[in-house]
């Protein structure tokens, strides 16, 4: 453990951008999680002003029907990450499970999971997104499920692809000899060896889900009104951009950027503490 | 590699099957009710019933898979509610528009990320690395429509220096000839050169807009997997044996760093065609992503099922490009399915 | 404006390699946009959409027009009680029928001369289709092929089933076009013996304007009729109708200069456009038209008329007409005195009391109220603001709503079944007169139109008199008598009459509001 932390500790001193991210990415979380008691307005409350610019009493402004902005900017923290991280994990556990075992166990295990990858797939993703919601019904639940269908694949076949080659290396082998079974081979020998890859498309999905939500919002598919997300913000704030009204949309759209531009470098610093070719 | 081709494009069939079933139940599924539209404002209850028993939407879902497979095989995609016009001719006419964005779009990302990818792995964690990791992922942490919206508000609205949103060519403008439907090359064939700075100066925003976007998967991944490759034990053999620094990082580390790179190419290309639909619509661009969004808005099945079968065909189509090209760059990859 | 004209001023320089491409010359030509575009150039056509009715319109004749008088704010209006020459020279009207005299000059774009069997052609089929064309010629008792007669060449009568006023008006709607029946009868098939196939991208008209290039879903660019003569030649010879579906990219084009005139934005946009003054706006109420709330009195507590009084007091009128819809529109709520003239839509008496709402709503002993209240996604822009509000004032008086948006596309089902209990809604009709408006949606027939479902022998004993009353005096007081009523039982309860808003670059005159709400190129001028 302590070699573990002193590696951390290596890392994010060696690398600012990414002792950056991961300070961003604490931040967040502490907004996540207190953010809709610590707000000074009702997230959902309409207000007498409505849109006000910036100002004294309402940092970030307010909407059109006197929403405070500040107030639902954090308070859409909590929102956004959930979809983000439920998002993830279904992607993630369900895809790389199924990518390495079919990459690593090959046969029938390839082939269903690879018919499945590639029925997904098939499709355009964010098209796929867009129906499902629409026939299911825009939905939290339903946005997540369709965010995680849709990015099953990319990690389906990134752990098979390198599932396939990592397979005939020289120390899964030895593992064999040793006497492993093939299961405890792929949880503590492949698993492991593909986690860098596999990472670095973590960070990237969890940005994705969240814009993808917002992509949603966009043509209205999104979660619905008055809920505080970012997307949902950007989207209807973009309609007043033109009439000087910047706020509406550009703090939200901020946020948001940089949330998802913390998750995408945490990737990346998440990436070089794991690799093990890094370690010295 | 012939009898693989093959056998990949047998493969492929059951997830087209699985396709034409999805989009199928999807649609279904959709809210609204095409009799209540086509019964007109003022109808009655049995009205719509009428219409719904001539449209055949009172038999069972099964029959009516049945009949859509049909109509499927005799190449009919049926027709649009909000246009009135088959599906099929209005998909073959708005594709070119797609592609055409979205190659453009593909290549600007490509050609500004892959050497940005190589130069941050070359200096990992310098500030070369931070500056390049920053611009890429700056570009895909806004919602795209925003990207869009935000450049027509700066360069059209504020500086001007943009032209109208309006389309692929300006009012004044007729379209070419129609030949490939790409209009950079149909007006290159008609000698027309207006035409073509017409149609290049509508395609800048839109293309960098979809660019901006698929600048951080491809750069990221061709950072990774360049790091792996650099610091991979071949890499290492042949800056031992005194090879030029160009011939290791290009011939020897790139080549083989353009595995995953080549995967998450196709991927990209898919999720533009994807994020396209969104990019469309901002910039009025006559596309097929535009065609689906309007019909699935107004819960007109006909062209979303067309328009996903289409894509699906050519998905098939790229995955197995891929495939082929995986299998030319590494030979490790087991040829065995 | 500036950078507008720069671009196209580069693009029409002569250039060696350039082959009929020159920009055609700006001031002749008119920019329009919106969010749809036709979907037919058939107004016969199953699922014609509103903007279908523009193309029809300007590339159709009809028998007759409309004349014109100017509103209250000076603006080109048509006059519905003025019926004016257009494909017919003169007509006869007599109790029992009409006869019109065709003028003898008038071709179709194809050079074939429009004759009385076109007309009889284009009538039978309006009626025999089905679907809202039929529907609608019905509602001037425009009913059976047979009413038809083609006496000669260029006299042509409609016999009247039955004395109705709404006959003459109706045949100056959109749907009554006049179609080359030569080339519909070519493409008749069997199955299609009224060619709709070929209708929805192709056209056989005669009017004001001719499609010089349709692309649904994108563009479609009129071109002007130079030979016709059913009218005064319109002064803008080509018009340019894109498809912009952004709301703030079509406000950008407008306020930059490059499309001359757009009636497709929100309210916002408009009331700041107008007091911009960078732009024309010019805001028209739309005739016999309303935004209402309207209560289901079949589902409980809204049987109860005090539970809907109480309701119609507690509606926070002023906040709807400031937030929704930004002042451009007539309120219709806080008249002074009550049903006081035959005039519709009128002021009802109702305003915000919370005071007086408690106390009716204590009177009429319904207890703690919980209900829904419902309004179409697709006009969201409007309705949701008014959902906020009304769901704000009603917790105020006690009664908890919560709020279901029902996506556009399922809008029309849901208000045929009838079962939504509280929901906001817009109506208006085509026929100005106060009887057509309570026709569809007060008397116990239960249109679509009702959706109160409100039923009273009374009430449509009122509405009867007031259709088919010849004296004036009791037409009056038949009116004010169904007025009364409508505020007495208040089963929909109106907000205000939308206004129908329309901006355009500063030198376009001769804009004239219709009845159809679409643009008339005809009227149009540019610098």
């Amino acid at each position: 453990m302590k070699s573990a932390l002193a590696h951390a500790r290596y890392v994010l001193g060696d690398n600012v951008v990414t002792a950056f991210a991961f300070g961003m990415f604490a931040l967040f979380l502490v907004m996540a999680a207190v953010g809709p008691w610590i707000v000074p307005y009702d997230p959902l409350a309409n207000g007498p002003n409505p849109l006000e610019p910036p100002s004294s009493r309402h940092w970030f402004g307010t909407d059109q029907t006197g929403r405070d902005i500040f107030s639902r900017v954090v308070a859409a923290t909590q929102l956004d990450f959930a979809i983000a991280f439920a998002s993830v994990a279904l992607a993630f556990g369900a895809g790389t499970l199924a990518g390495i075992a079919a990459g690593f166990f090959g046969g029938w295990w390839e082939r269903i999971i690879g018919r499945m990858v590639d029925t997904i797939m098939a499709f355009p993703l964010f098209v796929l997104a867009m129906g499902i919601v629409a026939a299911m019904g825009n939905t939290i639940f339903n946005i997540v499920l369709a965010t995680g269908i849709i990015n099953f694949p990319i990690y389906a076949r990134v752990a098979r692809a390198e599932a396939n080659v990592i397979r005939n290396a020289g120390y899964i082998e030895a593992a064999r000899i040793a006497g492993y079974g093939e299961t405890r081979i792929l949880f503590t020998q492949i698993l492991p060896n593909i986690m860098p890859i596999m990472v670095v498309q973590i960070s990237l999905t969890m940005g994705y889900a969240i814009l993808n939500a917002a992509g949603l919002s966009f043509i209205g598919l999104g979660v619905r009104p008055p809920t505080a997300e970012w997307g949902i913000m950007v989207s209807d704030g973009a309609n007043f951009i033109q009439n000087g009204q910047w706020w509406i949309a550009a703090f939200p759209g901020l946020v948001l950027m940089l949330a998802v531009f913390c998750f995408n470098l945490l990737g990346d610093g998440l990436r070089d503490m794991i690799d093990p070719r890094r370690r010295t | 590699m012939l009898s693989m081709i093959l056998r990949r494009l047998a493969s492929a069939i059951p997830s087209l099957i699985g396709v034409v079933i999805v989009t199928f139940v999807l649609t279904r599924a959709l809210p609204g009710d095409p009799a209540a539209y086509y019964a007109g404002p003022a109808a009655t209850k049995e009205a719509i019933e009428q219409i719904r028993v001539k449209l055949g939407l009172d038999k069972g879902l099964g029959e009516q898979f049945v009949d859509y497979v049909g109509a499927l095989a005799r190449g009919e995609l049926g027709n649009s509610i909000s246009t009135g016009q088959p599906v099929a001719h209005e998909l073959l006419t708005r594709l070119p528009a797609s592609i055409e964005l979205t190659l453009l779009g593909l290549i600007f990302a490509i050609g500004v990320a892959v050497p940005l990818g190589v130069f941050a792995a070359l200096r990992p964690n310098s500030w070369v690395d931070h500056v390049c990791r920053v611009i890429a992922t700056a570009g895909v942490s806004l919602p795209i429509f925003f990207t869009g919206l935000l450049m027509i508000y700066v360069f059209y609205f504020l500086l001007g220096i943009a032209p109208p949103p309006l389309g692929r060519i300006e009012v004044f403008y007729s379209p070419p000839t129609h030949v490939t439907g790409f209009f950079l090359v149909d007006s290159l064939l008609d000698g027309d050169l207006g035409v073509f700075l017409a149609a290049v100066k509508q395609l800048v925003l839109p293309a960098l807009t979809l660019g901006i976007f698929a600048l951080a998967p491809i750069a990221r991944m061709t950072r990774a997997s360049m790091l792996s490759a650099l610091s991979s034990d071949f890499v290492r053999t042949a800056r031992a044996s005194g090879l030029g620094s160009f011939k290791v990082v290009v011939g020897y580390a790139l080549r083989n760093a353009l595995l995953p790179v080549v995967t998450v190419l196709g991927m990209v290309f898919s999720f533009l065609l994807g994020a396209n639909v969104l990019v469309e619509k901002v910039f009025a661009w006559p596309g097929i992503g535009s065609y689906a969004i309007e019909a699935l808005i107004q819960s007109d099945y006909a062209p979303v099922q067309g328009f996903v079968l289409v894509m699906a065909f050519m998905y098939v189509g790229l995955n197995l490009a891929i495939d082929v090209l995986y299998g030319v760059i590494d030979p490790r990859i087991s040829m065995a399915t | 404006m500036k950078a507008g004209a720069a671009a196209t001023g580069a693009a029409a320089l002569p250039m060696p390699f350039v082959r009929g491409a020159a920009a055609q010359a700006r001031n002749e030509t008119l920019v329009a946009i919106s969010e749809n575009g036709p979907n037919s150039l058939d107004i016969m056509g199953v699922g014609a959409n509103r903007p279908a009715y523009e193309a029809s319109w300007n590339i159709h004749d009809r028998l007759m027009t409309y004349g014109v008088k100017k509103d209250p704010n000076g603006n080109d209006h048509y006059d519905y009680a003025k019926l004016a020459p257009e494909l017919a020279e003169s007509w006869d009207l007599k109790p029992g029928s009409v006869t019109f005299k065709l003028r003898r000059d008038a071709k179709f774009h194809d050079g074939t001369p429009v004759t009385a069997k076109d007309v009889k052609w284009s009538f039978d089929r309006a009626v025999t289709v089905g679907g809202f064309p039929t529907f609608q010629m019905k509602a001037g008792s425009l009913e059976k092929p047979e009413q038809f007669v083609a006496v000669d060449d260029h006299t042509f009568r409609v016999d009247f089933l039955r004395a109705d006023k709404l006959t003459m008006p109706d045949l100056g709607v959109v749907v009554p076009a006049v179609i080359n029946s030569g080339a519909g009868k070519k493409h008749a098939t069997e199955k299609d013996p009224w060619a709709m196939d070929w209708y929805k991208t192709n056209h056989a008209s005669g009017g004001a304007y001719k499609v010089a290039r349709f692309t649904p879903g994108t563009e479609i660019v009129y071109e002007r009729n130079d030979a016709w003569k059913s009218g005064p030649l319109p002064s803008i010879k080509r018009v340019v109708w894109r498809i912009v579906p952004s709301s703030g990219n079509r406000r950008a084009l407008l306020e930059r200069g490059d499309a001359d005139i757009c009636l497709d934005m929100a309210s916002k946009d408009f009331a700041e456009m107008a007091a911009a003054k960078k732009l024309k706006v010019i805001g028209t109420p739309v005739e016999n038209a309303l935004q209402y709330i309207g209560m289901n009195v079949t589902k409980p507590p809204f049987d109860n008329v005090k539970v809907r009084r109480a309701i119609a007091y507690a509606i926070p009128y002023e906040k709807i007409m400031q937030q929704a819809v930004f002042n451009r529109a007539e309120p219709m709520f806080g008249a002074a005195e009550s049903a006081m003239n035959a005039n519709w839509p009128q002021k009802s008496p109702f305003k915000t009391d919370i005071a007086m709402a408690k106390k009716l709503l204590a009177e009429s002993g319904a207890g703690d109220i919980s209900t829904v209240f419902s309004f179409d996604l697709g006009l969201a822009g409007v309705n949701e603001p008014i959902a906020i509000l009304i769901q704000e004032s009603l917790a105020q008086i006690g009664i908890k709503t919560s709020i279901n948006k029902v996506p556009g596309a399922n809008w029309r089902g849901e208000l045929l079944k009838k079962e939504m209990p509280l929901i906001t809604n817009t109506f208006g009709g085509w026929l100005n007169y106060p009887e057509y408006f309570f026709f569809w949606c007060y008397h116990g027939q239960n249109a679509v139109f009702n959706t109160m479902s409100y039923k009273s022998p009374a009430m449509d004993k009122l509405i009867e008199t007031a259709r088919f009353e010849t004296d004036a005096a009791k037409y009056e007081a038949a009116v004010k008598g169904f007025v009364q009523l409508a505020w007495d039982d208040v089963p929909r309860i109106p907000l205000y009459q939308p206004y129908l808003d329309v901006a355009m670059q500063p030198g376009i005159s001769g804009y004239r509001y219709w009845f159809h709400r679409q643009l008339d190129y005809r009227q149009l001028k540019k610098g």
